[in-house]
Parts: C-alpha cells; structure tokens; sequence
C-alpha cells in the first residue's frame, strides 16, 4: 500500500450515513414517480422530511405500526410501486419479521426495507434499540438483498442503486456522524466488493461504520511494516465471493468487522467462502454474542472491541496464525 | 382435494364457497389476462389461507389454471400450496398468506396504489374471525379509516370458529361490529353467509358504500363446514380431512361437486 492509495481516502467531513439514506430518497422522489415512502413515526430520525415536501401524495404515515407498515409495502408493490420502509433497524426487522417473511420475501415483493439505527453506535437509548442480529435475520430469509454502506456518499449511492433492482432489499445504515470518504460520484454496484487498499500480509473486509476504522487501522498498521488489503463489502448478500478469494490468496489471512454480532453477521459469511474455498486463519471484529448498553457511540466502540485500535490487534492475532 | 391428500381445512372453506362463488362470478371486475400489477382490475386477497382449497377451485373455475391443476392440491412440485403462494407463479394469487393477520395491511397497500394510479377498481380481502386476534390486523383497521381508505371492501367470515374451539371460548372478541364501528368502518352484516341471493346483494349494497370516505367492512355470518352435515355446527372440521366413508357421504350430499375434477 502506498500513501497515494490511502490519500484516495480523506475525511471530507463527517456526516451521518441516515443523511445519505434521506439525501438519495430525495433524490429519487425527482427522478422515480413510482417511488413511494412510509413511515412508522420517525420521519426526522430517518430524514424523509425533503422527500416529504416535495412528494406529500407518495408519502405515508404508519403511526406506530410497524408490522401493518411492512403489509402495506408488499401490497403497494401491486400496481408497480417501488416502496421505500423507515424506522430504526430493530423495528425493521425483529420486530416485523414474520410480516416481511411472508408478505414480502416469500411472496417477492419489491419492497425497500430501509432501517436507520443499525447497531451500537445508536448509543444512548440503550440495547432495546440497538439491533445486532439483524444482518443475520434479513441474510437468512430467500431472495433478500442485504446492504450496509459505510458512509454519508456510499448510503446515498446504494438508495438510489436498490430503486433499480427489483425484488426485496434490507439497506442497513446508522446514527452517528461518521467520517465521509468514498468518492461521491462512486457508482454503486449491487455485489460488488470494493477494494480500498492493496496489501499483501493481511486481508480486512469490513462493513458499514467499520470501513474507515479499518482504513485508519491499515494506516497503523503500514507505519509497523504489516501491508493490509482493505475490502469494503457493502452488500453481506450476494456476497462477492470472488473479491473475497482474490485477496485471500495473496496474503493467506482475514480479518472480519462490522458493527453486529459475529453470529449471522458478515463474518461468518466469510467464513463459508474460505471454508468451502481456501481455508485461511481469521478474526472476528464483531459484538460477542451479547447485548449492548447505554453510552456513546465513542464510548460503545471501545468496550465492544470495534474500533481501529480493536481491528489492528485482531490483524496481529491473525497473522501469529498463518 | 382436502381428502386426497388427506390435509388441509375444508371447515373454512365450505363456510365460505358460496362468497368466492358470488364474489368471483357477480361481482368482480376482472380483466381476461392475469398479471401481477392488477391495474384496471378489482383485486382480492385472501387473508386467512387455509382456507386454500375453496380459493384454488373457485380460480381454476374462473379459468386462471387448469380445473385438473386442482388434483396437485398439496402435492411435491405443485403450484398449489397447503397455503397460497405467488413463490410458484399461480395465477390469480398476489400475495402469499397463512401466517394470519397480515392480508388486511396488503389489502390496504394495494388499495393506495390504486388511489396513486388513478385507478377506479375496488380492492375485496377476506379474513377470518379467529384471525382478528391478530393484533397487526388493528392497526391496520385503524390505519384505513384514519386514512380515508375507502376503495376496500373487507369482509370477515365470521363462523365463530377457531381451531382450539368456539372463538367465544378461545378468546371472545365482544362485538366484532362495535369494534370495526368504533375504529371508523363503514359496516354491513349478511345474516345468511351461505345463502348466495344474500350474499351478492350484501355485496353490491357495500359496493354503493365505497368511495364515501370510509373503509367498508361486511360481517358475513356463515356456517363452518356448511353442507355436510356432520361438519356443520363444531369446530373439528377446520383443519382435518374426511376419511373414505366420509367423504362419500358429503359428496352425496353436494351432488354438485361429483365428478367435476
């Protein structure tokens, strides 16, 4: 990895990636007329107001009622409309599951199932809304996309890229303000690993929130003479298998971070790969199979071990198992 | 069908024959091909999808699959599930159902996107009354009235059955009436549910309701397992096949049915 590759990557200002989710719904209110939103009560927090305004007819208000929310999704998708879900993610898919097994993955529905919130960095409100088992939920059900972008630019990109495919999508995004640093005219393409850095001693998949703690750590990592591969994997399904093996090939070892349970997350489905592929050494930066508490998003990033600082020891671990 | 396979819930289904057959044939506007958008059609939904077996015959009927498709009810690789499905591309069926309480909300989503497409067509959905303990079914209600959903008519088979005994055992609902009327619905009962002069009528007289700002809701008071005698009046029908001797006895009663596929 050279410095000019990490240059690639600067900080343009932080931002949350629920900001890119609203900032492509608005967009697409412009551009798709069969693009309709709902909402269960949490219009600012998933940042619909623009769409809202602009679109007040392709706009509805659920109330409190998620699982009637994820019915009417499935049956405004008869008669072509493209409908785009809003809550936090634990209302989005634990709460709603059997309406989304049935009315909209079973049946294939073109629903967007679009959940703010995602994981720790929820922070203050505490481990009731802080879902870390739902990538595993939506990646099990047959058919489902499952999506995490890692920043404000890559959430816009993906919210406009869902519109285009047809069938059932689970886009996963955060709270928190987050460094923004992939090129904002990036196109996004659905299953497509993006490589970040070229290293040949460790790979580092990451997503969502812990793409940039993985780039901040393959930075360290590089002035202790360790050359880290750097994979942003936004969509955890399809899994882009290949990328995935190409740069395990090269350097023999992975570490896994996302900011969820390392049961039925990202990692484990890295682990199908390389097991049935080319059994290689690999960590874990995930949760532990443990519910989180109130705190910061700074704070909850420490004591959960998801952090740069988490990511670079996992790296050392690794490599002392090649 | 049900005693083919030796499964399935011919209770329900015989309690409602006579609304699918009045509804299919009298009152729906229907277009000649199938396709899954409906648009410029009337759409219905099934809520509750055990019932599968009056469903599946009253569509073959109308011509949507072969009447012989019906001989597969149940079978490995068939189109026709234990519950509908559009996972197998069965014509006539828009949205999977069996998990109860979910049909109303997807009623009512297709009933918004007629709305969005200027579509004039009326969205029917069925639902049973056991099924009204669902709870996602009351926030769906109160969804179509707070929001003025009034291009939906949906009726509610109300029996008085569950499968663990008489809904008023299992878990009473008090007044099914006051209930939908107190969440702003737009009611009508039929008192004969299994008489098909009242139930057409009761049908084009909620038809006259819709389009006044409120939802629709028809209480259609039938008779689980009506038809065959030994079905009526229990709740042990919902859900169990009729053995040999049985079956030849119910059909003796149905002259109808004999032969038809």
């Amino acid at each position: 990895m050279t410095q000019a590759t990490m240059k690639k990557y600067i900080d343009t200002g932080k931002k949350d990636t629920r900001s890119g989710f609203g900032a492509g719904l608005t967009e697409l209110g412009r551009t798709n007329p069969n693009v309709v939103a709902l909402c269960a009560d949490l219009v600012g927090s998933l940042k619909m107001d623009d769409f809202i305004k602009e679109n007040p007819e392709r706009f509805f208000q659920v109330g409190i009622a998620e699982a009637n929310m994820m019915g009417l999704a499935a049956g405004m998708t008869i008669g072509g409309k493209i409908p785009f879900t809003g809550t936090f993610a634990n209302f989005s898919t634990g709460r709603v599951y059997d309406q989304i097994r049935q009315s909209i993955a079973y049946s294939g529905k073109n629903v967007k199932i679009c959940a703010s919130h995602a994981g720790i960095t929820l922070g203050e409100d505490g481990a009731t809304h802080q879902i870390l088992e739902d990538i595993g939920l939506m990646k099990m059900l047959p058919g489902m996309t499952v999506i995490n972008p890692c920043d404000f630019n890559q959430t816009k990109a993906a919210t406009l890229a869902i519109a285009e495919h047809e069938g059932p999508v689970y886009l996963r995004f955060g709270r928190p303000a987050v460094a923004n640093f992939t090129p904002e005219d990036q196109k996004f393409e659905i299953g497509k690993a993006l490589q970040l850095t070229e290293g040949t001693d460790v790979t580092i998949i990451a997503t969502g929130h812990l793409v940039w703690e993985a780039l901040l750590a393959a930075e360290a990592l590089e002035a202790k003479g360790i050359s880290a591969e750097v994979i942003n994997i936004h969509t955890i399904k399809p899994l882009d298998d290949a990328a995935i093996l190409a740069s395990v090939a090269k350097t023999g070892c992975v570490v896994t971070c996302e900011e969820h349970n390392f049961l039925g997350g990202l990692g484990e489905s890295v682990s199908r790969v390389l097991v049935k592929n080319n059994p290689v050494p690999q960590e874990f930066v995930a949760t532990n199979d443990t519910f989180g508490e109130s705190g910061t998003p700074a704070q909850l990033m420490e004591k959960y071990g998801l952090n740069n600082k988490a990511i670079e020891e996992a790296v050392v671990k690794v490599l002392k198992r090649k | 069908m049900v005693h083919k396979v030796n499964s399935g819930h011919p209770g329900g289904s015989l309690g409602c024959t006579e609304f699918f057959v009045a509804l299919y044939n009298e009152i729906m506007e229907l277009n000649e091909e199938f396709d899954m958008d409906g648009i410029g059609e009337d759409l219905f939904f099934l809520s509750n999808g055990h019932i599968s077996p009056v469903y599946y015959s009253v569509l073959a009927r109308k011509g949507y699959f072969p009447v012989e498709e019906l001989n597969t009810f149940r079978l490995i690789n068939s189109r026709l599930q234990g519950h509908p499905t559009t996972h197998e591309g069965l014509p006539g069926v828009r949205i999977a159902s069996g998990s109860l309480g979910q049909g109303m909300s997807v009623a009512l989503g297709a009933a918004e996107a007629k709305k969005l497409n200027n579509d004039n067509h009326i969205v029917y959905s069925l639902h049973g009354d056991g099924e009204l303990q669902e709870g996602q079914n009351w926030e769906a209600i109160m969804y179509a009235s707070a929001k003025k959903v009034d291009n939906i008519i949906a009726t509610v088979d109300l029996n008085g059955k569950q499968i663990d005994g008489a809904t008023d055992d299992v878990l009473p609902m008090g007044s099914v009436k006051a209930k939908f009327e107190a969440f702003g619905w737009d009611v009508l009962e039929v008192e004969q549910g299994n008489d098909l002069e009242a139930i057409i009528a009761g049908l084009k007289e909620a038809k006259t309701r819709t389009g006044k700002g409120k939802p629709v809701c028809i209480l259609l008071h039938t008779e689980m397992g009506n038809g065959v005698d030994f079905m009526m009046h229990t709740h042990a029908w919902h859900g169990k096949a009729p053995n040999d001797e049985q079956l030849a006895i119910a059909l003796e009663q149905n002259p109808e049915t004999l032969g038809d596929y």
